[in-house]
């Protein structure tokens, strides 16, 4: 089990339900190899931030082929994944996306039915804070991980605060744990 | 002050001695609306209940989605309560309840604030200018002069005295919606969405009767779409001269000083600047005056000595003014019984008298409640303090700048304060090397709300250091706005209505709102110019307006410089403060009434119905930080106008929103034939936040489609919906199908790969309806 850890913007204190913090990258491959199905969501910093290996969007990519998960992303996102030759994936705002996953007869991304594990990555973090808030309360159904660079309290699992170097060492454990 | 009218009944039908009496209104002895020949619709004065069951038509439809901010309930002593997923709290409310109830107090404080502001406002001009003065907000250019008020509470104002009436029924309907609020009243999520919008619809004739009564009484343009060019930007201060700064939103004050100014032939020699509404009301009042620019621009041009008197009125005012103004040792008056800072009442001194005490720093400041006193003691202490003071500033030089940042810990506190999450560490890291480009290039996208320096541990003037470092791009901000029309002419109106309601014109954009921006306000002018080009009416007020000027071209031109002031396509429209706002929603209802002849008088549910339905107009406040953003967004949602937000928007923790893929959900009557008929989710949403501006572009674009498009109309709007899409995602939207009812509606330019889209869809032909949501309205065939 991992340990509450502090919020990245200070103020932004949730309340008695804080996600566990992820200290090993293997928590989240678990997560992902014991859900049935999975999604991740994408923001739209995914093109903008910059890795060693890459752009962060790139990272996601390998996430999903090597896990085999549909990727929803906010839709000025498309063609950055079409440009890398990655067709699985829908564009649809984050908004829409996420209350969809507060709907149980939603029948998910690929008409599987509602997913169980949804990862939050490339977000602004006061976005993404408020968005997974609103799954933690209305979306019970759902486990939320979020794998940015920052702690974000109301997912269920989050990666803690780290520097860009760390959360790319991070993000590739996780991959390799994908193997 | 004016006089209290506690008394109002009303009458549907009564039989009496002297005859049959329908639709009587009284209060205290007058009878309201007695010379409108208008038949009266159902609902003039609406209670809390009259129109909820409109608002349940459209709730069922934008279902509220809820994000809550914070996951407790404080506000009794059973708490804190735990809400966490669906846990109830001592008093029985869950988290959704707690959520709308959060909603409805902001949409309170945002009504009441407009509404307090209107009522000072009437009793000030009443007492100036008597009750009898007339409402005239556009000559013989305007007869529906006051399209809300008519649609809401079904009267007519003629006159200053007429808009108390008004004022009573929307001070009663605040009162009791706050009530709902208490620990164990409402306890429905749904039910306090409907007074949300309740809220939002008084706050707009609030909004409505404060603007009114201003451009009548103190001659701002009235519906001019040549308004007069005014300067603005943080440069156009002459700093040389004695510089008065007003804050706020509430003119009358702001105005005596520039009458006084110009009684006692001081004009040229005293510079007026404003910031915030009150700033574009005293252009409106004379375009000489000087706007610095919005909320953000607080900060930064207090530290920077320019001010030497600064008067603040109400309304988002920085909480820190009297310890920021005695930095620069400038003296501050207050203006406002709601907002007296602390500051010894001296309204009954005399002038001579506080202006020595404000001049000799014996006070920090004064609190003076009688504006033409105001005028006078501004104007000469100014005068008098500016030779003394000598510009002094706040704003630290270089050589601090760099030695104050070789001081930093890098403890990131600065960045975890920050709302926008700049990187203020690495630039300080920068700077203690002597680059300051890193800091300089943080202030487009810095809110100015000093947060890094609250946070920081060792008291580093981060903001004041931001500002050093853009020194020279803040000296350069000179730009041009048209200062506010106010309402838009009935000709106007009946020129354009044709083409939006068909659809031609592709839609009325609003840009509205605060300036609490993800990254800076160059984003709301570009959009304001994108829509503009492909001609829409560009719509805007407040600090959104002001953003939208300070912008320039490759030519070095502003935007009202580019665009005209006329409501057209193509158009940039600038009706002016927050409280003219009521004239984007005029605007819509007198589009209804005027051009498609629908009755106004007390005839809400009608008209929002026919505005949902017909009307492609959208808000977009993509910088929303008020309670009063809140409420205004509000009113906007009850008349069926969807609204926008930036992401910072996310954190009025409910979104209203549609969806597309349950065919159910978008239905109408067509009133030709009363059956149902599938629509198309138009328009999609009534309440979305947009993380980028990108994603706010192709939104606006799409929520501008309503059922009632005409196909030329219709292809006209996905032209535009499936450019931007194109242009800023790189695809053709997944969702081009839905909103295609008969092959007529695909654009010519785009036939060959929307006729593919729609085979592998199965796309259907649907007929286009006269569409409705109120079966009442349905007409029987042949007739």
């Amino acid at each position: 089990m991992g340990v509450a850890v502090e919020p990245w913007q200070t103020a932004e204190i949730p309340g008695p339900k804080k996600a566990l913090s992820i200290n090993n990258p293997q928590i989240v491959t678990s997560l992902i190899k014991r859900s049935k199905n999975p999604i991740i969501v994408v923001g739209h910093k995914a093109a903008e931030i910059q890795l060693k290996n890459g752009l962060l969007i790139d990272y996601i990519i390998r996430i999903s082929e090597k896990a085999g998960i549909p990727i929803v992303s906010t839709p000025s996102l498309q063609s950055e994944f079409i440009k890398r030759g990655f067709s699985r994936v829908v564009g649809m705002p984050l908004v829409d996306i996420a209350n969809r996953l507060v709907d149980p007869e939603w029948m998910g991304l690929e008409g599987k039915g509602m997913h169980d594990l949804a990862i939050f990555v490339g977000f602004t973090y006061y976005v993404g804070w408020l968005i997974l808030s609103g799954l933690k309360h209305f979306s019970p159904q759902i486990k939320t991980v979020s794998i940015d660079m920052h702690y974000q309290p109301h997912a269920s699992w989050s990666l803690p605060n780290m520097s860009l170097n760390d959360w790319e060492k991070n993000l590739e454990a996780l991959i390799e744990g994908l193997e | 002050m004016g006089e209290e009218k506690n008394l109002r009944i009303k009458i549907g039908e009564l039989k009496s001695d002297i005859g049959l009496l329908k639709n009587l209104e009284i209060s205290i002895g007058r009878l309201i609306g007695e010379e409108w020949v208008e038949e009266a619709g159902p609902t003039p004065f609406p209670s809390i209940t009259d129109l909820r069951e409109w608002d349940l038509k459209i709730l069922q439809r934008y279902k509220p989605f809820y994000m809550p901010f914070c996951d407790v309930c404080c506000l009794c002593t059973f708490g804190k309560c735990d809400l966490t997923g669906d846990k109830r709290g001592a008093c029985g409310l869950n988290m959704a309840g707690q959520q709308s109830r959060i909603v409805l107090l902001a949409c309170c404080i945002g009504a009441a604030t407009h509404i307090s502001h209107a009522r000072h406002l009437v009793d000030h001009l009443i007492e100036k200018f008597g009750r009898d003065h007339p409402i005239n907000v556009g000559g013989l250019n305007v007869e529906v002069e006051a399209p809300v008020t008519r649609l809401v509470c079904g009267v007519k104002p003629k006159t200053l005295g007429d808009l108390e009436d008004v004022l009573n029924y929307l001070e009663r309907e605040l009162t009791r919606l706050l009530s709902a609020t208490h620990t164990g009243q409402e306890e429905s999520n749904i039910d306090f969405e409907s007074k949300v919008f309740h809220a939002g619809m008084i706050d707009q004739v609030g909004m409505e009767v404060a603007d009114i009564a201003q451009v009548s009484a103190l001659g701002f343009p009235k519906a001019d779409p040549e308004a007069p060019l005014a300067e603005i930007g943080f440069g156009v201060a002459e700093a040389t001269k004695p510089v008065i700064l007003v804050i706020g939103h509430n003119v009358p004050s702001a105005a005596e000083i520039v009458d006084y100014i110009m009684e006692n032939g001081l004009y040229g020699g005293v510079e007026v600047t404003g910031l915030c509404c009150t700033a574009h009301d005293i252009t409106r009042y004379n375009p000489k005056a000087k706007i610095v620019g919005p909320i953000s621009w607080q900060l930064r041009f207090i530290r920077s000595g320019i001010p030497d008197v600064i008067v603040v009125d109400e309304q988002c005012i920085r909480a820190d003014t009297l310890v920021e103004a005695q930095k620069i040792k400038a003296p501050v008056i207050a203006t406002s019984d709601v907002n007296c800072l602390g500051l010894p009442d001296r309204t009954r001194d005399e002038v001579d008298k506080i202006v020595h005490d404000l001049v000799s720093g014996a006070s920090p400041g004064a609190l003076i409640l009688d504006p033409a006193k105001v005028g006078e003691v501004a104007v000469k202490t100014t005068l008098l303090v500016a030779p003394k003071r000598m510009k002094f500033k706040a704003i630290p030089d270089v050589s601090d700048v760099i030695e104050g940042a070789r001081k930093c810990r890098k403890c990131n506190e600065c960045r975890r304060a920050c709302p926008n999450d700049l990187p203020i560490p690495e630039a300080l890291a920068q700077a203690s090397n002597g680059n300051l480009e890193p800091l300089a290039n943080l202030y487009e996208e810095c809110i100015g709300c000093a947060r890094c320096e609250s946070a920081c541990p060792i008291g580093l003037q981060i903001h004041s250091f931001i500002v050093k470092a853009a020194e020279k791009r803040v000296k350069e901000e000179k730009y041009k706005i048209r200062v506010g029309r106010g309402a838009i002419q009935d000709v106007e109106i009946r020129e354009v209505g044709g083409p939006i309601v068909l659809g031609e014109i592709p839609g009325v954009i609003a840009f509205v709102g605060c300036a609490n921006y993800p990254k800076g306000g160059s984003e709301v002018a570009e959009m304001a110019m994108e829509f503009a080009k492909r001609r829409y009416i560009v719509v805007t007020s407040g600090c959104a307006a002001m953003s939208i000027a300070m912008y320039k071209d490759e030519e070095g031109k502003s935007p009202y410089e580019i665009f005209p002031g006329r409501f057209d396509a193509g158009g940039l429209v600038n009706v002016g403060s927050c409280v003219a706002n009521s004239h984007i929603a005029g605007a819509a209802i007198k589009i209804a009434s005027i051009f498609a002849k629908r009755r106004l008088r007390g005839n809400y549910e009608e008209i929002a119905d026919y505005i949902l339905n017909r009307v492609g107009a959208v808000g977009v406040a993509w910088g929303a930080m008020s309670q009063k953003a809140a409420a205004i967004a509000s009113g906007f949602w009850r008349l069926g106008v969807p609204v926008i937000v930036g992401p910072h928007g996310l954190k009025y923790r409910r979104m209203l929103l549609g969806r597309k893929d349950k065919p159910e959900d978008w239905y109408v009557y067509d009133a030709r034939t009363g059956d149902k008929v599938y629509v198309g989710p138009v328009p999609e949403h009534l309440f979305y936040g947009a993380e980028t501006k990108e994603e706010a572009m192709v939104m606006i674009a799409k929520l501008c489609m309503r059922p009632n498009d005409t196909t030329k109309g219709r292809a006209i709007k996905l032209t535009h919906y499936i450019d931007l899409s194109k242009r800023l995602f790189g695809v053709i939207p997944d969702d081009v199908h839905l909103f295609v009812r008969t092959l007529a509606d695909v654009p010519l330019t785009m036939r060959d790969e929307i006729i593919k889209i729609l085979e592998d869809k199965g796309w259907k032909e649907n007929i286009i309806p006269d569409p409705t949501l109120l079966p009442r309205l349905v007409r029987k065939r042949g007739e």
